[in-house]
Protein backbone atom coordinates (compact mmCIF):
# COMPACT_ATOMS: atom_id res chain seq x y z
CA UNK A 1 0.00 0.00 0.00
CA UNK A 2 3.10 2.83 -0.18
CA UNK A 3 5.37 4.34 2.10
CA UNK A 4 4.60 6.94 4.07
CA UNK A 5 6.75 10.42 3.97
CA UNK A 6 8.46 10.20 0.89
CA UNK A 7 8.49 13.61 0.25
CA UNK A 8 10.41 14.47 3.53
CA UNK A 9 13.65 13.82 1.39
CA UNK A 10 12.35 16.61 -0.72
CA UNK A 11 10.95 18.73 2.04
CA UNK A 12 14.15 18.67 4.10
CA UNK A 13 16.20 19.34 1.13
CA UNK A 14 14.21 22.50 0.50
CA UNK A 15 14.68 23.86 4.03
CA UNK A 16 18.51 23.56 3.95
CA UNK A 17 18.72 24.85 0.41
CA UNK A 18 19.41 28.13 -0.72
CA UNK A 19 16.34 29.56 -2.13
CA UNK A 20 15.48 29.80 -5.78
CA UNK A 21 13.62 33.48 -5.82
CA UNK A 22 14.97 35.74 -7.57
CA UNK A 23 14.44 38.99 -5.60
CA UNK A 24 13.07 41.11 -8.67
CA UNK A 25 13.60 44.15 -9.42
CA UNK A 26 16.27 44.38 -7.29
CA UNK A 27 17.84 41.43 -9.60
CA UNK A 28 16.87 42.36 -12.84
CA UNK A 29 15.36 39.29 -15.38
CA UNK A 30 17.85 37.79 -17.63
CA UNK A 31 17.16 37.69 -20.93
CA UNK A 32 18.56 35.17 -23.32
CA UNK A 33 19.68 36.79 -27.11
CA UNK A 34 16.45 35.01 -28.94
CA UNK A 35 13.87 35.77 -26.24
CA UNK A 36 10.89 37.62 -28.55
CA UNK A 37 10.62 41.02 -27.19
CA UNK A 38 9.79 43.59 -29.58
CA UNK A 39 9.79 44.83 -33.60
CA UNK A 40 12.16 48.05 -33.94
CA UNK A 41 12.55 48.77 -37.78
CA UNK A 42 15.52 51.01 -38.49
CA UNK A 43 13.61 53.31 -40.91
CA UNK A 44 16.86 54.26 -42.71
CA UNK A 45 17.10 50.94 -44.67
CA UNK A 46 13.68 50.56 -45.14
CA UNK A 47 12.26 50.14 -48.57
CA UNK A 48 8.55 50.08 -47.31
CA UNK A 49 7.98 47.11 -49.79
CA UNK A 50 5.05 45.86 -47.36
CA UNK A 51 5.95 42.52 -47.20
CA UNK A 52 6.07 42.22 -43.48
CA UNK A 53 2.60 43.92 -43.33
CA UNK A 54 1.22 41.20 -45.95
CA UNK A 55 2.86 38.58 -43.29
CA UNK A 56 1.16 39.79 -40.64
CA UNK A 57 -0.45 37.77 -38.56
CA UNK A 58 -2.23 39.80 -36.99
CA UNK A 59 -2.19 42.87 -39.21
CA UNK A 60 0.08 44.86 -36.70
CA UNK A 61 2.26 46.49 -39.13
CA UNK A 62 0.60 49.09 -41.27
CA UNK A 63 3.06 50.54 -44.58
CA UNK A 64 1.74 53.66 -46.48
CA UNK A 65 4.74 54.25 -49.36
CA UNK A 66 2.95 57.07 -50.71
CA UNK A 67 3.04 59.16 -46.58
CA UNK A 68 6.55 57.34 -46.18
CA UNK A 69 5.24 55.54 -43.14
CA UNK A 70 5.69 52.54 -41.05
CA UNK A 71 3.70 51.73 -38.25
CA UNK A 72 3.25 49.02 -35.44
CA UNK A 73 0.72 48.92 -33.44
CA UNK A 74 1.82 47.15 -30.57
CA UNK A 75 -0.95 45.84 -28.67
CA UNK A 76 -1.67 43.72 -31.89
CA UNK A 77 1.96 42.52 -32.53
CA UNK A 78 1.70 39.05 -31.10
CA UNK A 79 6.09 38.62 -31.83
CA UNK A 80 5.63 35.52 -33.85
CA UNK A 81 8.69 37.47 -36.26
CA UNK A 82 7.25 36.30 -39.09
CA UNK A 83 7.77 40.02 -40.11
CA UNK A 84 11.57 39.80 -39.44
CA UNK A 85 12.10 36.78 -41.54
CA UNK A 86 10.32 38.33 -44.70
CA UNK A 87 11.88 41.27 -44.54
CA UNK A 88 14.09 41.92 -47.96
CA UNK A 89 16.69 44.49 -46.58
CA UNK A 90 17.07 42.96 -42.99
CA UNK A 91 15.66 46.41 -41.31
CA UNK A 92 13.48 44.78 -38.75
CA UNK A 93 14.97 43.29 -35.75
CA UNK A 94 13.89 41.67 -31.98
CA UNK A 95 15.20 43.64 -29.65
CA UNK A 96 14.95 41.06 -26.18
CA UNK A 97 13.42 43.47 -23.92
CA UNK A 98 9.78 43.95 -23.55
CA UNK A 99 7.63 47.36 -24.08
CA UNK A 100 7.27 49.21 -20.90
CA UNK A 101 3.09 48.27 -19.83
CA UNK A 102 0.86 50.43 -20.64
CA UNK A 103 -3.29 51.02 -20.99
CA UNK A 104 -3.80 52.38 -23.80
CA UNK A 105 -3.05 50.92 -27.42
CA UNK A 106 0.41 51.99 -27.89
CA UNK A 107 1.19 52.81 -31.55
CA UNK A 108 4.50 53.85 -32.74
CA UNK A 109 4.57 55.48 -36.35
CA UNK A 110 7.84 55.93 -38.24
CA UNK A 111 8.22 58.19 -40.96
CA UNK A 112 10.90 57.75 -43.88
CA UNK A 113 12.64 61.04 -44.94
CA UNK A 114 12.79 61.38 -48.66
CA UNK A 115 16.26 61.04 -50.45
CA UNK A 116 17.30 63.76 -52.49
CA UNK B 1 -33.63 1.92 -5.44
CA UNK B 2 -31.91 5.40 -3.81
CA UNK B 3 -33.34 8.49 -4.41
CA UNK B 4 -31.00 10.49 -7.26
CA UNK B 5 -29.59 13.58 -7.18
CA UNK B 6 -28.13 16.21 -9.78
CA UNK B 7 -24.58 17.53 -8.70
CA UNK B 8 -23.11 20.09 -11.54
CA UNK B 9 -19.73 19.89 -12.07
CA UNK B 10 -18.29 23.16 -13.61
CA UNK B 11 -17.72 24.76 -15.89
CA UNK B 12 -16.23 26.61 -13.10
CA UNK B 13 -14.60 24.73 -10.67
CA UNK B 14 -11.04 24.92 -8.70
CA UNK B 15 -9.57 21.88 -10.17
CA UNK B 16 -10.59 22.51 -13.80
CA UNK B 17 -7.90 25.03 -15.79
CA UNK B 18 -10.79 25.24 -18.50
CA UNK B 19 -14.47 25.18 -18.69
CA UNK B 20 -16.21 21.80 -19.18
CA UNK B 21 -19.75 21.05 -17.66
CA UNK B 22 -20.45 17.43 -16.30
CA UNK B 23 -24.33 17.21 -14.69
CA UNK B 24 -23.15 14.13 -11.69
CA UNK B 25 -26.18 11.84 -11.29
CA UNK B 26 -25.40 10.98 -7.95
CA UNK B 27 -26.94 7.73 -5.78
CA UNK B 28 -25.61 8.84 -1.90
CA UNK B 29 -22.38 9.72 -2.51
CA UNK B 30 -21.87 7.37 -5.70
CA UNK B 31 -21.56 8.37 -8.93
CA UNK B 32 -24.24 6.37 -11.13
CA UNK B 33 -24.38 8.49 -14.67
CA UNK B 34 -21.89 11.59 -15.87
CA UNK B 35 -23.81 13.80 -18.72
CA UNK B 36 -20.73 15.78 -20.16
CA UNK B 37 -22.01 19.54 -21.74
CA UNK B 38 -19.17 21.17 -23.79
CA UNK B 39 -19.05 24.71 -25.88
CA UNK B 40 -17.55 27.23 -23.56
CA UNK B 41 -14.70 27.80 -25.23
CA UNK B 42 -15.30 27.71 -29.11
CA UNK B 43 -13.71 30.37 -31.30
CA UNK B 44 -14.09 29.49 -34.69
CA UNK B 45 -10.05 29.18 -35.09
CA UNK B 46 -10.61 26.61 -38.01
CA UNK B 47 -12.55 28.68 -39.75
CA UNK B 48 -9.68 31.26 -39.92
CA UNK B 49 -8.02 29.59 -43.00
CA UNK B 50 -10.48 31.65 -45.05
CA UNK B 51 -9.00 34.93 -44.06
CA UNK B 52 -5.22 33.89 -43.40
CA UNK B 53 -2.64 32.55 -45.89
CA UNK B 54 -1.20 29.15 -45.08
CA UNK B 55 2.27 30.58 -44.25
CA UNK B 56 0.33 32.99 -41.59
CA UNK B 57 -1.95 30.11 -40.46
CA UNK B 58 0.80 27.92 -38.46
CA UNK B 59 1.06 30.80 -36.28
CA UNK B 60 -2.89 30.73 -35.67
CA UNK B 61 -3.43 27.14 -34.97
CA UNK B 62 -0.17 26.98 -31.80
CA UNK B 63 -2.33 29.87 -29.89
CA UNK B 64 -5.21 26.68 -30.94
CA UNK B 65 -3.65 25.63 -26.82
CA UNK B 66 -0.99 27.28 -25.13
CA UNK B 67 0.11 23.91 -23.36
CA UNK B 68 0.18 21.46 -26.98
CA UNK B 69 0.96 25.14 -28.97
CA UNK B 70 4.60 23.50 -30.34
CA UNK B 71 2.59 20.02 -31.29
CA UNK B 72 -0.32 22.14 -32.86
CA UNK B 73 1.86 24.06 -35.14
CA UNK B 74 4.34 20.96 -35.89
CA UNK B 75 1.15 18.88 -36.88
CA UNK B 76 -0.22 21.62 -39.14
CA UNK B 77 2.90 22.52 -40.96
CA UNK B 78 3.14 18.38 -41.84
CA UNK B 79 -0.32 18.24 -43.19
CA UNK B 80 0.53 21.25 -45.78
CA UNK B 81 3.89 19.87 -46.47
CA UNK B 82 2.17 16.44 -47.19
CA UNK B 83 -0.63 18.87 -49.18
CA UNK B 84 2.20 20.15 -51.23
CA UNK B 85 4.75 17.64 -51.33
CA UNK B 86 7.39 19.54 -49.48
CA UNK B 87 10.63 17.79 -48.45
CA UNK B 88 11.63 18.96 -44.85
CA UNK B 89 15.72 18.89 -44.40
CA UNK B 90 16.83 15.77 -41.79
CA UNK B 91 18.06 18.66 -39.19
CA UNK B 92 14.75 20.27 -39.19
CA UNK B 93 13.02 17.04 -38.48
CA UNK B 94 15.55 16.09 -35.90
CA UNK B 95 14.77 20.06 -34.13
CA UNK B 96 11.18 19.39 -34.60
CA UNK B 97 11.62 16.21 -33.00
CA UNK B 98 13.63 17.93 -29.77
CA UNK B 99 11.30 20.17 -29.88
CA UNK B 100 8.14 18.56 -29.57
CA UNK B 101 9.61 15.77 -26.95
CA UNK B 102 10.40 19.05 -24.48
CA UNK B 103 6.98 19.82 -24.67
CA UNK B 104 5.57 16.86 -24.07
CA UNK B 105 7.89 16.89 -20.98
CA UNK B 106 6.91 20.24 -20.13
CA UNK B 107 3.17 19.06 -20.39
CA UNK B 108 2.97 16.06 -18.63
CA UNK B 109 5.53 17.73 -15.42
CA UNK B 110 2.57 20.19 -15.52
CA UNK B 111 0.15 17.98 -15.50
CA UNK B 112 1.67 16.15 -12.68
CA UNK B 113 1.45 19.21 -10.83
CA UNK B 114 -2.11 19.81 -11.68
CA UNK B 115 -3.17 16.25 -10.18
CA UNK B 116 -1.21 16.54 -7.54
CA UNK B 117 -3.09 19.95 -6.83
CA UNK B 118 -6.26 17.84 -7.42
CA UNK B 119 -5.55 15.48 -4.86
CA UNK B 120 -4.33 18.26 -2.47
CA UNK B 121 -0.34 17.67 -2.24
CA UNK B 122 0.24 21.45 -3.17
CA UNK B 123 3.54 20.96 -2.01
CA UNK B 124 4.61 18.80 -4.68
CA UNK B 125 2.30 20.44 -7.42
CA UNK B 126 4.77 23.52 -6.76
CA UNK B 127 8.36 21.30 -6.87
CA UNK B 128 6.76 20.15 -10.19
CA UNK B 129 5.87 23.20 -11.35
CA UNK B 130 9.15 24.11 -10.70
CA UNK B 131 11.12 21.44 -12.43
CA UNK B 132 9.08 22.53 -15.77
CA UNK B 133 10.48 25.82 -15.29
CA UNK B 134 13.66 24.30 -16.57
CA UNK B 135 12.16 23.37 -19.71
CA UNK B 136 10.48 26.55 -20.60
CA UNK B 137 13.86 28.06 -20.19
CA UNK B 138 15.33 26.02 -22.80
CA UNK B 139 12.16 26.62 -24.93
CA UNK B 140 13.19 30.64 -24.08
CA UNK B 141 16.74 30.13 -25.06
CA UNK B 142 16.39 28.45 -28.19
CA UNK B 143 13.61 29.80 -29.96
CA UNK B 144 12.75 32.84 -27.83
CA UNK B 145 9.24 31.91 -26.29
CA UNK B 146 8.75 30.08 -23.05
CA UNK B 147 5.28 29.08 -24.34
CA UNK B 148 4.24 29.94 -27.67
CA UNK B 149 7.57 29.41 -29.88
CA UNK B 150 6.73 30.23 -33.23
CA UNK B 151 9.25 27.90 -34.15
CA UNK B 152 8.02 26.24 -37.26
CA UNK B 153 7.19 27.01 -40.80
CA UNK B 154 6.07 25.24 -43.57
CA UNK B 155 9.43 23.46 -45.08
CA UNK B 156 10.97 23.40 -42.03
CA UNK B 157 11.62 25.32 -38.92
CA UNK B 158 12.70 29.09 -37.89
CA UNK B 159 15.45 28.42 -35.80
CA UNK B 160 18.85 26.44 -35.60
CA UNK B 161 20.12 24.78 -32.77
CA UNK B 162 23.95 24.98 -32.85
CA UNK B 163 26.20 22.38 -31.21
CA UNK B 164 26.57 24.76 -27.59
CA UNK B 165 22.77 25.02 -27.30
CA UNK B 166 22.46 21.20 -27.50
CA UNK B 167 24.92 20.28 -25.10
CA UNK B 168 23.47 22.78 -22.78
CA UNK B 169 20.08 20.69 -23.09
CA UNK B 170 21.71 17.27 -22.52
CA UNK B 171 23.41 19.03 -19.45
CA UNK B 172 19.65 20.48 -18.03
CA UNK B 173 18.11 17.53 -18.75
CA UNK B 174 20.46 15.18 -16.63
CA UNK B 175 19.96 17.05 -13.90
CA UNK B 176 15.97 17.35 -14.56
CA UNK B 177 16.19 13.47 -14.25
CA UNK B 178 18.04 13.45 -10.88
CA UNK B 179 15.22 15.76 -9.31
CA UNK B 180 12.50 14.20 -11.39
CA UNK B 181 13.50 10.25 -10.09
CA UNK B 182 12.67 12.01 -6.53
CA UNK B 183 8.82 13.13 -7.66
CA UNK B 184 8.49 10.09 -9.54
CA UNK B 185 9.03 8.39 -6.27
CA UNK B 186 6.35 10.22 -4.65
CA UNK B 187 3.75 10.10 -7.12
CA UNK B 188 4.22 6.11 -7.64
CA UNK B 189 5.10 4.92 -4.22
CA UNK B 190 3.99 7.28 -1.85
CA UNK B 191 0.71 5.84 0.69
CA UNK B 192 -0.76 9.45 0.55
CA UNK B 193 -0.90 9.73 -3.11
CA UNK B 194 -1.95 5.61 -3.61
CA UNK B 195 -4.41 5.94 -1.15
CA UNK B 196 -6.20 8.53 -3.24
CA UNK B 197 -5.35 6.64 -7.24
CA UNK B 198 -5.41 3.36 -6.27
CA UNK B 199 -8.05 1.16 -7.61
CA UNK B 200 -9.82 4.49 -8.82
CA UNK B 201 -11.79 5.64 -11.81
CA UNK B 202 -10.82 2.06 -13.71
CA UNK B 203 -11.44 1.61 -17.02
CA UNK B 204 -11.28 -1.70 -18.33
CA UNK B 205 -8.86 -2.50 -21.38
CA UNK B 206 -12.07 -3.19 -23.74
CA UNK B 207 -14.27 -0.01 -22.75
CA UNK B 208 -10.88 2.08 -23.43
CA UNK B 209 -10.63 -0.07 -27.13
CA UNK B 210 -14.32 0.41 -27.67
CA UNK B 211 -14.48 3.83 -26.58
CA UNK B 212 -11.60 4.82 -29.25
CA UNK B 213 -9.62 6.00 -26.67
CA UNK B 214 -6.03 7.35 -27.21
CA UNK B 215 -2.58 8.77 -25.33
CA UNK B 216 -1.82 7.74 -22.13
CA UNK B 217 -4.98 7.35 -20.90
CA UNK B 218 -5.46 4.37 -23.07
CA UNK B 219 -2.00 3.60 -22.82
CA UNK B 220 -2.92 2.89 -18.79
CA UNK B 221 -5.59 0.72 -20.54
CA UNK B 222 -3.16 -1.77 -21.77
CA UNK B 223 -3.56 -0.55 -25.09
CA UNK B 224 0.19 0.25 -26.68
CA UNK B 225 -0.86 2.78 -29.40
CA UNK B 226 1.52 5.56 -29.68
CA UNK B 227 1.90 6.95 -33.48
CA UNK B 228 5.63 7.68 -32.51
CA UNK B 229 6.06 4.10 -33.02
CA UNK B 230 5.31 4.56 -36.60
CA UNK B 231 8.52 6.73 -36.89
CA UNK B 232 6.75 10.21 -38.39
CA UNK B 233 9.41 12.61 -39.44
CA UNK B 234 12.75 12.98 -37.47
CA UNK B 235 11.51 9.80 -34.57
CA UNK B 236 12.58 7.51 -38.13
CA UNK B 237 16.14 8.46 -37.12
CA UNK B 238 15.69 6.53 -33.94
CA UNK B 239 16.97 2.76 -33.21
CA UNK B 240 13.53 1.38 -31.73
CA UNK B 241 10.65 2.77 -30.02
CA UNK B 242 8.30 1.44 -27.59
CA UNK B 243 5.01 2.63 -26.01
CA UNK B 244 5.05 2.97 -22.47
CA UNK B 245 2.01 0.45 -21.52
CA UNK B 246 0.32 -0.18 -18.07
CA UNK B 247 -2.34 -2.71 -17.00
CA UNK B 248 -3.27 -1.06 -14.23
CA UNK B 249 -6.64 0.69 -15.80
CA UNK B 250 -6.74 2.91 -12.65
CA UNK B 251 -6.20 6.55 -11.87
CA UNK B 252 -2.15 5.36 -10.62
CA UNK B 253 -1.71 3.58 -14.28
CA UNK B 254 -2.26 7.04 -15.68
CA UNK B 255 0.05 8.67 -13.46
CA UNK B 256 2.86 6.04 -13.71
CA UNK B 257 2.82 6.44 -18.09
CA UNK B 258 3.09 9.66 -17.49
CA UNK B 259 5.87 9.59 -15.10
CA UNK B 260 7.88 6.96 -17.55
CA UNK B 261 7.11 8.84 -20.42
CA UNK B 262 9.26 11.87 -19.36
CA UNK B 263 12.47 9.97 -18.72
CA UNK B 264 11.19 8.23 -22.07
CA UNK B 265 11.53 12.00 -23.87
CA UNK B 266 14.36 12.40 -22.36
CA UNK B 267 16.28 9.62 -23.91
CA UNK B 268 14.62 10.50 -27.19
CA UNK B 269 16.33 13.68 -27.03
CA UNK B 270 19.44 12.44 -26.10
CA UNK B 271 19.36 10.01 -29.29
CA UNK B 272 18.58 12.09 -31.61
CA UNK B 273 21.01 14.79 -30.28
CA UNK B 274 23.76 12.13 -30.57
CA UNK B 275 23.00 11.10 -34.31
CA UNK B 276 21.88 15.19 -35.29
CA UNK B 277 22.30 15.46 -39.05
CA UNK B 278 24.07 18.61 -40.48
CA UNK B 279 22.99 20.99 -43.16
CA UNK B 280 20.10 23.60 -44.00
CA UNK B 281 17.03 23.79 -41.41
CA UNK B 282 14.55 25.36 -44.41
CA UNK B 283 13.24 24.58 -47.68
CA UNK B 284 11.87 27.14 -50.20
CA UNK B 285 8.04 27.10 -49.91
CA UNK B 286 6.83 28.15 -53.31
CA UNK B 287 3.34 27.77 -54.70
CA UNK B 288 -0.04 27.00 -53.12
CA UNK B 289 -1.74 24.23 -51.96
CA UNK B 290 -3.45 22.71 -55.47
CA UNK B 291 -7.09 23.21 -55.72
CA UNK B 292 -9.24 20.18 -54.17
CA UNK B 293 -5.54 18.24 -52.94
CA UNK B 294 -6.27 16.68 -49.24
CA UNK B 295 -3.90 15.80 -47.45
CA UNK B 296 -3.89 13.94 -43.67
CA UNK B 297 -1.22 14.21 -41.04
CA UNK B 298 -1.07 12.19 -37.28
CA UNK B 299 1.06 13.52 -34.38
CA UNK B 300 1.46 12.23 -30.85
CA UNK B 301 0.39 14.78 -28.93
CA UNK B 302 1.19 14.90 -25.10
CA UNK B 303 -2.13 13.60 -24.53
CA UNK B 304 -2.45 11.21 -27.42
CA UNK B 305 -3.03 11.06 -30.78
CA UNK B 306 -3.75 13.90 -33.04
CA UNK B 307 -4.92 14.12 -36.43
CA UNK B 308 -5.07 16.73 -38.57
CA UNK B 309 -7.23 17.11 -41.75
CA UNK B 310 -6.55 20.05 -44.87
CA UNK B 311 -7.59 20.64 -48.48
CA UNK B 312 -6.63 23.15 -50.90
CA UNK B 313 -8.49 25.24 -53.29
CA UNK B 314 -5.48 26.73 -55.61
CA UNK B 315 -5.20 29.98 -53.82
CA UNK B 316 -3.30 30.74 -51.07
CA UNK B 317 -5.73 29.98 -48.19
CA UNK B 318 -6.70 26.30 -47.78
CA UNK B 319 -10.45 25.26 -47.90
CA UNK B 320 -10.78 23.29 -44.76
CA UNK B 321 -8.22 22.44 -41.92
CA UNK B 322 -9.71 20.42 -39.30
CA UNK B 323 -8.42 18.75 -36.46
CA UNK B 324 -9.16 15.95 -34.03
CA UNK B 325 -7.72 16.41 -30.83
CA UNK B 326 -7.06 13.47 -27.84
CA UNK B 327 -9.53 15.20 -25.68
CA UNK B 328 -12.48 15.17 -27.65
CA UNK B 329 -11.60 10.98 -28.14
CA UNK B 330 -11.01 10.76 -24.34
CA UNK B 331 -14.60 11.92 -23.04
CA UNK B 332 -16.35 9.14 -23.89
CA UNK B 333 -13.81 6.85 -21.59
CA UNK B 334 -14.37 9.76 -18.68
CA UNK B 335 -17.80 9.59 -18.70
CA UNK B 336 -17.57 5.73 -18.82
CA UNK B 337 -15.05 5.69 -16.05
CA UNK B 338 -16.92 8.09 -13.63
CA UNK B 339 -19.75 5.53 -13.56
CA UNK B 340 -19.94 4.28 -9.78
CA UNK B 341 -16.88 6.09 -8.75
CA UNK B 342 -17.15 8.28 -5.27
CA UNK B 343 -18.14 12.06 -5.64
CA UNK B 344 -14.73 13.08 -3.90
CA UNK B 345 -12.60 10.92 -6.61
CA UNK B 346 -14.27 13.18 -9.50
CA UNK B 347 -11.80 16.02 -9.80
CA UNK B 348 -8.77 13.17 -9.84
CA UNK B 349 -10.60 11.02 -13.07
CA UNK B 350 -11.47 14.11 -14.84
CA UNK B 351 -7.89 15.00 -14.44
CA UNK B 352 -6.53 11.71 -15.46
CA UNK B 353 -7.55 12.29 -19.27
CA UNK B 354 -5.40 15.51 -18.74
CA UNK B 355 -8.23 17.57 -20.99
CA UNK B 356 -7.63 19.98 -22.57
CA UNK B 357 -10.94 21.98 -24.02
CA UNK B 358 -9.19 24.75 -25.68
CA UNK B 359 -8.18 22.11 -27.97
CA UNK B 360 -11.08 20.15 -27.88
CA UNK B 361 -13.14 23.67 -28.88
CA UNK B 362 -10.65 25.53 -30.93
Amino acid sequence: MGKPLIFSKTTLHNLFSKSPCKMYPAVPAHFYERTTGHIENDIEDCILCGACMRSCPSNAITVDKKAGTWQIERFKCVTCLNCVRVCPKSCLTNVNTYMPPATEPVIDLLHKVAED
Amino acid sequence: MAKQTIVPFGPQHPVLPEPIHLDLVLEDENVVEAIPQIGFIHRGLEQLVSKKDYKQFVYITERICGICSFGHSLGYSQTVENLMEVEVPPRAEAIRVILHELSRIHSHILWLGLAADAFGFESLFMQCWRLRERILDIFEQTTGGRVILSAVNVGGVNYDIDDAMLKGIVEVLEGLRADYGDLCHVFVDDSTVRSRLFEVGCLSKEDASALSCVGPFARASGIPEDVRSYGYGGYGLLSGFEPIVSDGCDCLARVEVRTKEVVQSIDIIEEIISKMPAGEIQNKVKGNPGAGAQAVARLEQPRGECIYFAKGNGTKYLERFRIRTPTAENIAGLVQALQGCKLADVPNIILTIDPCISCMER
